[in-house]
């Protein structure tokens, strides 16, 4: 299976990056290598087999319910939680104009 | 006077708690090793006062009796992957230049609460995605080895390979890396140090930069097995902030490392003897079963009848799990932000994305993308994490008839920067070895063999069942007690 140039356009439109007509006709060959080689798993009869889901087997735990049981994951951190954003007003992050 | 930085973390912890010399030397060497050492480009942030609190605090509870911890005063430098507090974590990433995290991540927190102290943080591959170190934003990091008469820059391995040059250098005892698909494992090989990915789960991935999640383990990266026993004591351990942490106690590695394996199997995958494979790696590995025999262990064969499958079923998993970690860098939160003139929110993730990502990321991140869309994700990601279930059961199987398998780490020794850079599929043939360990969870060590005629280190590695770190770094012990691996770059930086 390849991919078409429109394809990696729309892919890359999905994964939210811009491309440009250059770095398109790039990519799509690159691409198109990577997925001509994994096309030989296609050569395992699988049948029968369970797709992994945990390489080590393990319960998923549940967490005391105590309110901020974790300091680091808890609440009451808002500060912190914007000390790093590109734009913060108010106490919340900043994002261009998203309604009309 | 003693040379500090020809000292291994074991000859620090114990030279500092004897009194034969404070850590603030030990740190201020390394210190002056450093900054002296900017050639290589292995550090992307250095951070001496850290590294000199650390060592008075150690130096403070010696004159007070008090306990110094497994690490006390050794001074380590920080892969730039785990999220250290006020101090710059990038991933190497444009998109992630300037963030401070407001906090510490675990792994990091043990190492300093262990007494430990932080010379930097260590440049890698851009999001740990590479096996050259040639993706990273702040510029290619350089092994401190050379081909045998040429001067041409090396490739220290990667991700890790800020964390290998250094050590390999010797501007840094020990150092963390991160392995998801060879990681820590192909760099310590193309440096000729040790470096161990313990069973997933037992290093919290909490303040890690994600890459593939169920594949990415912390580990240590030293100069001698005992060394990464002790440091893997320290990073080890159960932590609720990670879903995936293993509750269990972690072993006392370095008090139990025996290098008698009398009574014990080491199976030798057939799968691995591959076309392309170098002779030299070939004749290094006959070497290493000569010596785990010479130790007392019997040799026998053992079949991995997925190997050739587990690279490209890597190729979909880990690039799938990206494409989903890596979303979350869209300019609102932290990092980047680009904004064109009169661009809405959309535009603006598009944009930030693509000046905050690599080429290298970018390609993983569309197939990623691609192999987990609509129509396509049972043909590949389903087909692929079959594809690790049949990987993992032949290590099962294998298992069976041996205590631990040894294999090359690599295919080849190291190579010059840029030489591999045309085609991405030939960069990621240099994990074809270390990737089946990495599906399958399983704990794994590359340790220095052997010096090939080119006058490069050549590793080999050791891969034990689930939770037998202690197997692994047992049998590294006997290769390296009879390999004699002293050899050294020559400094030219």
């Amino acid at each position: 299976m390849s991919v078409t140039r429109e394809e990696v356009a729309k892919i890359a439109s999905l994964a939210r990056i811009k491309m440009g007509d250059e770095e398109l006709d790039r990519m799509v060959p690159e691409l198109n290598n990577i997925l001509d080689w994994v096309e030989q798993l296609g050569e395992v009869d699988t049948s029968g087999v369970e797709p992994m889901t945990a390489v080590i087997p393990n319960t998923l735990r549940l967490r005391d319910d105590v309110v901020d049981a974790i300091p680091e994951t808890s609440g009451g951190r808002r500060d912190d939680v914007l000390a790093n954003a590109p734009v913060a007003e108010h106490g919340f992050f900043g994002v261009p104009k998203v309604i009309e | 006077m003693t040379d500090f930085t020809q000292l291994g973390v074991k000859q620090i912890r114990d030279g500092v708690a004897g009194g034969d010399f404070t850590a603030r030397e030990v740190a201020e060497s390394f210190n002056a090793a450093v900054a002296a050492a900017a050639e290589l480009n292995a550090f992307i942030v250095t951070t001496p006062d850290h590294a000199l609190a650390a060592a008075d605090a150690t130096d403070a509870k010696r004159a007070k009796g008090e306990d110094l911890g497994k690490m006390g005063g050794v001074p380590i430098g920080m892969k730039d992957l785990f999220a250290t507090k006020g101090v710059q974590t990038t991933a190497a990433s444009h998109i992630l230049e300037g963030f401070k995290p407001e906090y510490e991540s675990t792994v990091s927190q043990k190492l300093w609460d262990a007494g430990a102290g932080m010379l930097g943080k260590l440049n890698l591959d851009q999001f740990a995605m590479g096996s050259s170190n040639e993706t990273s934003y702040f510029g290619n990091v350089n092994s401190p080895w050379k081909k045998a008469g040429t001067n041409a820059a090396m490739s220290p391995g990667g991700s890790s390979g800020g964390s290998s040059s250094a050590v390999a250098a010797r501007i840094a005892p020990a150092a963390t890396g991160t392995d998801t698909g060879g990681s820590i494992r192909q760099p310590a090989a193309f440096t000729g140090i040790c470096g161990i990915k313990p069973t997933y789960g037992r290093c919290s991935r909490w303040g890690v930069v994600a890459f593939a999640s169920s594949l990415d383990q912390a580990g240590p990266m030293a100069r001698s097995v005992e060394d990464c026993a002790i440091m893997l004591e320290a990073m080890a351990g159960f932590d609720p902030k990670d879903a995936t942490s293993l509750q269990m106690d972690v072993p006392n590695w370095e008090a139990a490392l025996s290098a008698d394996l009398k009574g014990k199997k080491v199976g030798i995958p057939r799968e691995y003897r591959m076309d392309g494979t170098d002779q030299a790696i070939l004749d290094s590995w006959e070497q290493g079963k000569a010596m785990l025999r010479d130790a007392g262990a019997e040799i026998v064969d053992v079949s991995l009848p997925h190997t050739k499958y587990a690279l490209p079923a890597y190729y979909i998993i880990a690039p799938a799990e990206a494409s989903s970690n890596l979303a979350r860098y869209d300019g609102v939160r932290y990092g980047l932000r680009d904004l064109p003139e009169g661009a809405g929110l959309q535009d603006m993730y598009a944009a930030t994305r693509a000046a905050g990502f690599g080429d290298e990321v970018k390609r993983r991140v569309l197939i990623g993308t691609y192999v987990l869309s609509a129509g396509f994700y049972d043909a590949y990601y389903t087909q692929a994490q079959k594809i690790r279930t049949l990987v993992a059961q032949d290590f099962e199987k294998a298992f069976e008839q041996c205590d631990v398998i040894l294999a090359p780490t690599t295919p080849t020794a190291s190579f010059p920067l840029g030489s591999l850079n045309d085609d991405p599929l030939t960069m990621y043939l240099n994990d074809v070895f270390a990737v089946p360990a990495s599906l399958a969870g399983l704990p794994a060590m590359s340790v220095p063999a052997t010096i090939n005629s080119d006058g490069l280190p050549l590793g080999l590695q050791l891969v034990g069942k689930p939770f037998d770190e202690q197997g692994v770094l047992n049998a590294g012990l006997a290769i390296q007690q009879r390999a004699g691996f002293e050899a050294q770059p020559e400094k030219w930086w």
